[in-house]
């Protein structure tokens, strides 16, 4: 398959980049891992006239810790995330995700930033940051702003970014003691998007629940957060009872639509359990 | 066109090239090394698997323009000296290939495979070549294959170090 006659910039700084999308307009897409841009080009659901790649703009590959954040650059690779020891040993919901994305050679190229940019709800960041409360770096010709997460995801393949904007940085409140964190999908095999997958990220002070985080993959048309389960457990002391309870909240609140995984109410069930099974491993995860 | 400088197999090579070439088609018909396969051309069966820069990936999900400056190395770039590389021995030994259409890609992939974990579990094995398909093997005999590998790469570096 072979994708429709383009024009390539190769971009090294970020400056570059945005007087590049200024000049081309709609006509130009950002490609950064091209692990979703290049199957859709090949084909042809997408044909941009002019991409522009910043895959090689320096500085934007990093995971570190810092003023109570843990800061990750946006070309960052999946196959970084899964073999970093700080989100081995204190955010394991990333590392939970990122083995169960694509493949291992996929994730050799993927990188994080295009997976949010991507605005797709099959995509399994999108409820791992919804979990983690993240917060979006995006930067501009006009400069940089910070998007919550609940403000990012717009609906089908759209987010908030604007044409000209590059997502930089993904920001997240750094894990604190008390609190665990899990991720699981199901998928029917390696490499598929999710029939469904819960995303939690809980911190527990004396049994009783402080923050928590649901976010919901594939199960709806945008990335969703499990309001009203989130609700049911915040301030409470968690019990048997209370995770059943808002794990089917969690499970009648999604939106799934039928498909080759499955029926509307499969994917029912399995986010109500998946959610029940997330929340006692992130439990246990923050007891250790 | 946009001008390309790549290395594969340690060879420099410069070309012109239209933005859309495929990276797995520079390989195999720009410059005629066929050992890289396609086997679906959706980014899935793992036939096209080339090492960039020393990671496995997938050469039918990217571009040639995007390897400007890179190292490659693909099937042809394993023998040494007139050796099998261990783990082309190693398919060789334990019946790892029965129509071969796989065999390089799965290869390439062991390679990055083995960089990670030079001793691995059966389970690290499988996951590890998950983004590789066989339609022949049934894989049993693909992991034998590894584990071979793994060994006398193994003991190829203790007697390395017993030489130093
Ligand atoms: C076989 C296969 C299996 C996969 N399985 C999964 C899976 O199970 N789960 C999953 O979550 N994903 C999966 N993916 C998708 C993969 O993770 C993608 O690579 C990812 O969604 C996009 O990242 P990218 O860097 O490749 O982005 P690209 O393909 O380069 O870009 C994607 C989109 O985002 C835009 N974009 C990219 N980076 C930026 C940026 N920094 N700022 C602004 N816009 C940007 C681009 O313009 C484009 O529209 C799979 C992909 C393949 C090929
Ligand atoms: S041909 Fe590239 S993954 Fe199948
Ligand atoms: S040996 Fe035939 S596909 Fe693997």
């Amino acid at each position: 398959m072979i994708p429709a006659s383009f024009d390539y910039h190769c971009p090294s700084t970020l400056q570059e980049a945005f007087a590049l999308a200024q000049e081309y307009g709609e006509n130009a897409k950002y490609l950064s891992g091209g692990h979703s841009l290049i199957p859709m080009m090949k084909l042809r659901l997408a044909s941009p006239e002019h991409i522009i790649d910043i895959g090689r703009i320096d500085g934007l590959s990093y995971i570190k810790e810092e003023d109570g954040l843990l800061k990750i650059g946006a070309l960052t690779t999946e196959a970084d995330l899964e073999f970093s020891p700080l989100l081995q040993e204190k955010y394991p919901i990333i590392t939970d995700a990122v083995k169960l994305i694509g493949d291992p050679s996929v994730r050799n190229k993927a990188t994080l930033g295009g997976n949010l940019a991507h605005g797709d709800a099959a995509n399994d960041h999108p409820a791992v940051m919804l979990a983690l409360r993240a917060k979006i770096i995006a930067q501009g010709p006009n400069g940089s702003r910070s998007i919550d997460i609940d403000e990012f995801f717009q609906g089908f393949y759209t987010t908030e970014l604007t044409q000209e904007e590059i997502l930089t940085e993904i920001q997240i409140p750094a894990a604190g003691s008390g609190s665990g964190s899990a991720y699981h999908k199901i998928e029917r095999k390696v490499g598929d998007y999710a029939a469904s997958g819960v995303a939690v990220n809980i911190s527990l002070a004396n049994g009783v629940c402080q923050e928590i985080g649901i976010g919901l993959t594939n199960v709806n048309p945008q990335p969703l957060r499990a309001s009203r389960s989130e609700d049911a457990l915040r301030g409470k002391e968690v019990t048997d009872e209370l995770i059943q309870e808002a794990a089917k909240m969690a499970g009648e609140d999604c939106k799934p639509t039928a498909d080759l995984r499955g029926s509307v109410d499969y994917k029912r069930s399995i986010t109500k359990e998946l959610t029940k099974r997330m929340l006692n491993l992130a439990i246990e995860r923050a007891k250790a | 066109m946009k001008k390309v400088t790549i290395t594969i197999n340690g060879e420099s090579h410069t070309q012109e090239v239209e933005p859309r070439l495929l990276l797995v088609h520079f390989i195999r018909e720009n410059l005629e090394l066929t050992g890289t396969h396609i086997g679906c051309d959706t980014s899935h069966c793992g036939a096209c698997t080339i090492l960039l820069n020393d990671k496995s990936i997938k050469s039918c999900t990217m571009f040639a323009v995007q390897a400007d400056g890179a190292e490659i190395t693909t099937i042809e770039g394993l023998v040494t000296n007139g050796n099998l590389h261990p783990l082309q021995e190693g398919f060789k030994e334990e019946h790892g290939l029965q129509c071969g259409f796989c065999t390089p890609g799965m290869i390439m992939r062991s390679i990055d495979l083995l960089n990670h974990h030079p001793n691995p579990s059966e389970e690290e094995i499988r996951w590890g070549i998950s983004s590789n398909l066989c339609r022949c093997t049934g894989y049993n005999n693909i992991v034998k294959a590894i584990q071979y590998a793994a060994k006398k790469m193994k003991e190829e570096t203790t007697v390395e170090a017993a030489a130093n």
